[in-house]
């Protein structure tokens, strides 16, 4: 689950973390009154408009402005407020813009990249830094790889100083700031509460980019990009107070209330499966056969007849969808259950494209006998590739 | 033969009173499992009851792993525990000396887990799963949530990050007459206990096994690794699939791992290096065991 970044801020906060001083704004109103107050607290007239997306790159894609005066705000928060703003992460339809964070403008010496994310291979959380702030971490992995500093955080003993100590030597923090030593001991303290914040807030993901050293040698979380690990989410309630749902596809929250697992794809033929691997080799082989699947969707081990009736008609309310292929190995879930939901489902909404079911394991011969039973035009097939082959031939035709 | 369960494998069910629990406990007794002990904090006393074939099996409840293990003899432990309290049952299992402990729970926050791992480097215990189907050695020992029926005796090693991508291969090699000697699911999660190479070690050293077949899905690099391996160091034949070929990117595919992010982890990616590796790659998820069959 992903957050924004004066979200990711509230949180840096309450760590001690420092960050700048800036208020959200939903409208160009509140975007004036957030610059008035922060030029009124810091004396200056350099404010920073920043839409607020989940995605990345939004400075490159026109989305962080950093102007002069109330005026200026005002002209161009009323520019970002409801763009979509396209960047490398959203695709090329964008993200509209709803949100915007005012902040106060930093006298910003250097740019750092401060990123700590799950590392599989170690089974560890590794903390990255790079002098190379700013910029898009994934070009720096690629094209200089040598400049991405690594340390891994011991669960047991959680970040230690001397870690943080070798990661502001390598980015030499202490160079070119009126005060070195303070300069170092200030980023070894953030690193150490970013550390903590990362285990505690059950973190996937938290980049710092830019990580900025100012003028005069203080250290400034400039971003926050923080990303959720969803399976803590049973024990941090105030999670859900921090979702915006508009950055979310509807269908796939709509999926998870009812404890299904849904992505939307692009293409027509609508997949209803059981289990994630089967579910996405289902997409795999109606791929193989020149079919195009218009979802994912894996209705998990142990489904009522109520969550797959749901889950077939999310797919039949689908304007998208020109064909349906049921593939289930039935394990704990049972195959009769499943028809009973396909059945459930298509006599409510009725069923006015090609359906294509294959069943197999627990219950197949009950599971069967519902479908027969139940008038539908449905073509049964004996294997995975023989449905595949015949939804595609289905759709196609 | 098989690899880590057999006949002697002695199982405590932890959160056995829970429902999936007791009705997966029960499915286990019906396939022939050895089921000793049931574990549920403050239920300590009760009897857990189930048809065994042949016959009635009555099952004693402890509050704890220890006590279980002290009355019962169990080595293997089974988890059931909800997700925010199965890293705890876990590690009570390793300090009760548990050999084998096989983690059904889906969900449990990858923090947890991280220190679940870094306890096993100091531990004898072994560990497969979270998020996973269990373990079955045909005919002797099922352990976890797969459908026993579907299964045949025989000399193929199974190991897959999928449950019912599991039961689709392993229908495929029953139905060819392909038996296997031991199917392991190690569980999609980023962070897990065996991996493919500690299961490919095992199904290499194993006199009962022939060949092997393995899936595995987008995310991470686990099938890289597990190619290099093999490279290097297996002697038997290989099958496998990578499911996820046509997922996209930064979409998270049901299971937290599965997931494409930074142009890593991709199917292709995973695909070339298996073949590099010399395993034959099934083209679709529907030639599983005829891709296997071919090797031998």
């Amino acid at each position: 689950m992903n957050i924004h970044e004066y979200q990711g801020k509230q949180i840096f906060a309450r760590y001690g973390i420092p960050i700048s001083k800036g208020y959200p704004a939903f409208s160009v109103d509140e975007a004036e009154a957030a610059a008035k107050k922060i030029i009124a607290e810091t004396g200056s007239q350099v404010c920073v408009v920043k839409a607020q997306i989940h995605a990345g790159g939004r400075g490159k894609g026109g989305g962080v402005k950093v102007v002069k005066g109330v005026d200026a705000v005002k002209k161009v928060a009323s520019e970002i407020l409801g763009m979509q703003l396209i960047t490398h992460q959203t695709g090329p339809e964008g993200q509209k813009v709803r949100r915007l964070y005012i902040e106060e403008g930093q006298d910003i010496a250097r740019e750092l990249y401060i990123g700590m994310v799950v590392d599989r291979d170690a089974r560890r959380v590794a903390l990255m830094a790079s002098t190379e702030g700013g910029v898009e971490i994934e070009e720096v992995a690629e094209k200089s790889p040598e400049k991405l500093i690594t340390e891994h955080i011991d669960p047991l003993l959680g970040l230690t100083p001397f870690q943080a100590r070798k990661i502001a030597f390598a980015l030499k923090v202490g160079d070119g700031v009126p005060e070195p030593k303070k300069t170092i001991a200030k980023f070894v303290d953030v690193l150490m509460k970013l550390g903590e914040c990362f285990v505690k807030e059950d973190c996937a993901l938290c980049e710092v980019n830019p990580m900025v050293i100012t003028g005069k040698g203080e250290v400034i979380a400039l971003d926050a990009k923080i990303n959720f690990d969803a399976n803590a989410e049973g024990r941090h309630k105030e999670w859900a107070e921090l979702m915006d749902t508009d950055e979310e596809d509807a269908v796939e929250i709509e999926a998870k209330e009812v404890g299904l697992s849904y992505v939307s794809l692009d293409g027509n033929i609508g997949c209803l499966v059981n289990g994630a691997g089967l579910a996405m080799s289902t997409m795999d082989i109606i791929k193989h056969y020149g079919g195009e699947p218009a979802n994912f969707l894996d209705v998990g081990g142990g489904a009522t007849k109520e969550m797959v009736t749901k889950a077939f008609k999310m797919i039949l309310s689908s304007d998208k969808v020109k064909g349906i292929f049921v593939n289930i190995f039935g394990g704990i879930m049972r195959c009769d259950v499943v028809a009973e939901g396909v059945v459930a489902a298509t006599k409510e909404l009725g069923l006015s494209v090609p359906l294509v079911v294959r069943l197999a394991g627990t219950n197949v011969e009950e599971g069967k006998k519902i479908l027969n039973g139940s008038g539908l035009k449905i073509q049964a097939a004996d294997s995975m590739g023989d449905g595949a082959q015949k939804i595609v031939a289905a759709v196609k035709a | 033969m098989s690899v880590l369960v057999g006949k002697d494998t002695k199982i405590v069910f932890q959160g056995i009173t829970g429902s999936a629990g007791s009705f997966h406990a029960g499915q286990c007794i019906a396939y022939g499992s050895n089921v000793v002990a049931g574990c549920t904090p403050t239920r300590g006393g009760e009897v857990f009851k189930a048809e065994g074939p042949k016959g009635p099996v009555s099952v004693p409840v402890f509050d704890t792993v220890a006590e279980s293990v002290k009355e019962s003899g169990a080595n293997t432990a089974c988890i059931f525990v909800p997700p925010l309290g199965a890293a705890d049952a876990i590690l009570e299992a390793m300090d009760a000396g548990i050999d084998l402990i096989v983690a059904i729970t889906e969900g449990i926050p990858v923090m947890d887990m991280i220190r679940v791992r870094r306890a096993l480097e100091t531990s004898s215990s072994t560990l497969i799963g979270p998020n996973c189907p269990g373990i079955i050695t045909p005919g002797e020992c099922k352990i976890g949530i797969m459908p026993g029926h579907i299964h045949l005796p025989g000399k193929i090693g199974v190991v897959s990050k999928s449950g019912t991508l599991t039961y689709e291969a392993v229908g495929q090699l029953t139905a060819l007459g392909l038996g296997q000697s031991t199917c392991i699911g190690i569980g999609g999660d980023p962070v897990a206990g065996m991996d493919f190479i500690d299961c490919l070690k095992l199904f290499n050293e194993d006199p009962g096994t022939e060949a092997v077949i393995m899936m595995g899905e987008i995310g991470g690099n686990a099938e890289q690794n597990a190619a290099e391996w093999i490279k290097a160091n297996m002697k038997k034949p290989v099958a496998g699939f990578i499911a996820g070929v046509t997922a996209p990117p930064g979409k998270r595919m049901g299971h937290a791992g599965a997931i494409i992010s930074g142009g890593k982890g991709t199917a292709d990616e995973k695909i070339a290096a298996l073949e590099a590796a010399g395993v034959k790659v099934a083209p679709t998820p529907a030639e599983m065991g005829v891709t296997l069959q071919s090797l031998l």
